[in-house]
């Protein structure tokens, strides 16, 4: 039998119709919901009189407008049209909606694992290109566009042309310090926005393996920022462990796990392309730029655009330096900042949360700076009280919050202000993307707390951990 | 939806790599519930000062770009977010075609489902558009999708790929949820086969 990847075997089981020359007609097994890109599709829906095919496989909640704080008082009425919009239609279309009363609303990417809802092997989608942060579980999972939202609300298919395979191989292993974030950081850096395009990759090797479920999502997460369709990393005993006894996980649990394992890549398989990336070099990283490629390690400097090999790589660096307001050659450590955000669909959950409460306890967030934590989820958010790592943050002087997307592309009230520089846990640092002139810079979340405390950027590898909050 | 056919239009530059779907339209403009009336915030903080004034030296604000239908940029054009009110903007604002050395995939799609032809050119083939764009006052371009063709008023004369189904997917304006219903009895045999695991 010829031998597989994981990407072709997860595709071959859902090819309903295929012919030359046209893309093939793949079904969809699960898709998730919310409020910013599902109203035209549900309008879509009534002007042909369609139904949702499968609202037993549609999952919504609200997450993008959500404020996060005094969370049922949506100020914005564009904002609260949007939200109301998505529970009417959800009522109307027979769709389950986790909305503000339920504590599983949260982020979409962090609510969908956490309910179970994501099993490897199944393909998945939502209006959202951060879906491929359910790649981590192994299943096939990509953002679409509102049309195809409703496309598949239609007939739970969609038309696809096969996507290439690439392989991601880490060499190596983890140093302390060094986290899954660094690792897709590091990728990108090296790689460039656009180096996956066309692909969907699968990350593999021995610092893949020994990833928590909750890193695996984070460095899926990002495969979007690489330019790639999707990213996989093949299911195994952390898979299967994370999703048992959740509520939407297979009633026939053992049966599931045993087709699960048929999964991963035959030994011998073939990927189109393949690319390595040295993690024992890896150190912590930072973006100087406004582009997630445009990244460099924390010990680096601010590099000259006249030294990169492109003119437009040379044109967009100087963009980036005039808007980011620095200078080549400075040092990335004596940056200084006015925002830190922690949280979004790559870093808000409860082990990052974990991770952040353990620099910052004993620590003070620098006068300067403001630093909110939101968490992922009302799962995340109530499993981190219990852990009392809200105190932690309080204590440490952040401003403990309640779920949403926020701060990561500040379509609700967490905004920067024009000029503010802000070290984010979220994925994209694009011109504006936290607010109209505001300065995003990427990184982990333990990296974040550094720089919130010493308000610049700081070698979390230098930080002395200590037992007790500050009083 | 509207069949793509030909075109002949001003061509405006936007001339920048990895020109993102958070450009193209701002966040903050996403929580309107309809698919039109987007132009009026495409490349929002580009096109404006935060004053709310016209911001002069964004090369499609000026008088010679007006009504321009082509629009050329760089590499990996509409890289992240998968917001679908990109394309909507770009139509809105009066673009039916760009033209760029490679686009993120997501964008790609969308730009098929709202009639938008998206070019794929060589880096190099690109840079000759800038130049003449930037040389001629008021550059048009022919772009004439049935025979793959792109033509000027000085000689140009360039043939483009796209894959064929896209092509015609354009040119006849075709409907593709109708499409794959066409497909009905195999979605439902599928359902049956798979019943036990999608529930």
């Amino acid at each position: 039998m010829a031998k597989k990847t994981m990407f072709e075997k997860i595709w071959d089981n859902h090819v309903i119709h295929q012919e030359e020359g046209k893309p093939s007609v793949i079904y969809i097994d699960l898709q998730l919901v919310h409020e910013v890109t599902s109203p035209q599709a549900f309008e879509g829906l009534r002007l042909s009189g369609r139904k949702v095919r499968r609202p037993d496989l549609t999952f919504a909640t609200m997450d993008h407008n959500v404020p996060t704080k005094d969370r049922f008082n949506i100020t914005d009425p564009i904002s609260k049209q949007q939200v109301d919009t998505l529970t009417q239609n959800c009522k109307d279309f027979g769709v389950k909606l986790f909305d503000l009363d339920s504590i599983d609303q949260g982020v979409v990417h962090v609510m969908g694992p956490e309910l179970g809802l994501t099993h490897p092997g199944k393909t998945i989608v939502c209006g959202d290109s951060h879906t491929s942060t359910h790649g981590a579980f192994g299943a096939l999972a990509f953002g679409i566009g509102t049309s195809e939202v409703e496309h598949v609300m239609a007939t739970q298919c969609l038309q696809q042309s096969k996507a290439k395979t690439m392989e991601v191989r880490f060499i190596g292993n983890r140093k302390p310090g060094v986290t899954a974030k660094d690792m897709i950081l590091g990728v990108i850096a090296k790689y460039g926005t656009d180096f996956a395009t066309g692909y969907v990759l699968e990350y593999t090797g021995e610092s893949i393996r020994s990833l928590t479920m909750e890193e695996r999502m984070t460095v899926c997460n990002m495969s979007i920022e690489g330019g790639a369709r999707a990213g996989l990393i093949a299911p195994d005993e952390t898979t299967f462990n994370y999703l048992r006894g959740r509520e939407y996980a297979p009633a026939s649990y053992d049966e599931a796990v045993a087709a699960w394992k048929q999964l991963t890549t035959d030994e011998g398989a073939v990927y189109d392309t393949v690319v390595e990336f040295d993690v024992d070099s890896l150190i912590p990283q930072v973006t100087w730029g406004t582009s997630p490629g445009m990244g460099t390690d924390i010990t680096s400097s601010v590099p000259n655009p006249a030294d990169l090999p492109t003119e437009n790589e040379r044109k967009a660096a100087e963009k980036a330096l005039e808007y980011m307001d620095l200078k080549p050659g400075t040092p990335m450590s004596e940056i200084e900042i006015d925002y830190v955000f922690i949280g979004s669909c790559t870093n808000g959950r409860i082990e990052d949360l974990r991770a952040a409460a353990e620099i910052a306890r004993g620590y003070k967030v620098s006068n300067r700076v403001t630093a909110i934590v939101v968490p992922g989820s009302g799962r995340v958010k109530i499993q981190a009280e219990k852990e009392g790592l809200d105190k932690v943050f309080t204590e440490a002087g952040f401003e403990w919050r309640d779920a949403g997307c926020s701060m990561c592309l500040a379509m609700n009230p967490d905004v920067l202000k024009p000029g503010q520089r802000c070290a984010s846990t979220s994925n994209r640092n694009f011109e504006g993307r936290q607010g109209r002139g505001g300065r995003t810079h990427l990184l982990s979340p333990a990296m974040a707390v550094a720089a919130a405390v010493n308000g610049r950027f700081t070698d979390v590898r230098d930080w002395e951990i200590k037992t007790e909050v500050l009083n | 939806m509207e069949p793509f056919k030909q075109l002949t239009g001003i061509v405006a530059p936007v001339d920048r790599v990895n020109v993102d779907t958070d450009a193209i339209i701002p966040k903050q403009f996403l929580k309107r519930i309809e698919r039109s009336g987007f132009g009026q915030f495409l490349f929002f903080e580009w096109r404006f000062h935060e004053s709310g004034e016209v911001n002069a030296e964004f090369e499609p604000n000026k008088p010679r770009y007006q009504d321009a239908s082509v629009l050329i940029s760089r590499a990996n054009f509409g890289c992240g977010s998968s917001r679908e009110h990109a394309p909507w903007a770009i139509l809105d604002y009066g673009f039916k075609v760009i033209i760029a050395p490679s686009y993120a995939d997501i964008f790609y799609n969308n730009c098929f489902k709202n009639s938008i032809l998206p070019i794929k050119l060589s880096e190099e083939q690109v840079e000759d558009l800038f130049q003449r764009t930037a040389k001629h006052d008021g550059y048009k371009l022919n772009v004439d999708l049935e025979n793959k063709k792109l033509t000027d008023d000085y000689g140009l004369d360039l043939s483009f790929e796209l894959d064929e189904h896209r092509r015609q997917f354009l040119l006849q304006g075709l409907d593709d949820i109708g499409l794959t219903l066409q497909h009905e009895d195999k979605i439902s045999a599928y359902e049956q086969k798979h019943a036990a695991r999608l529930g």
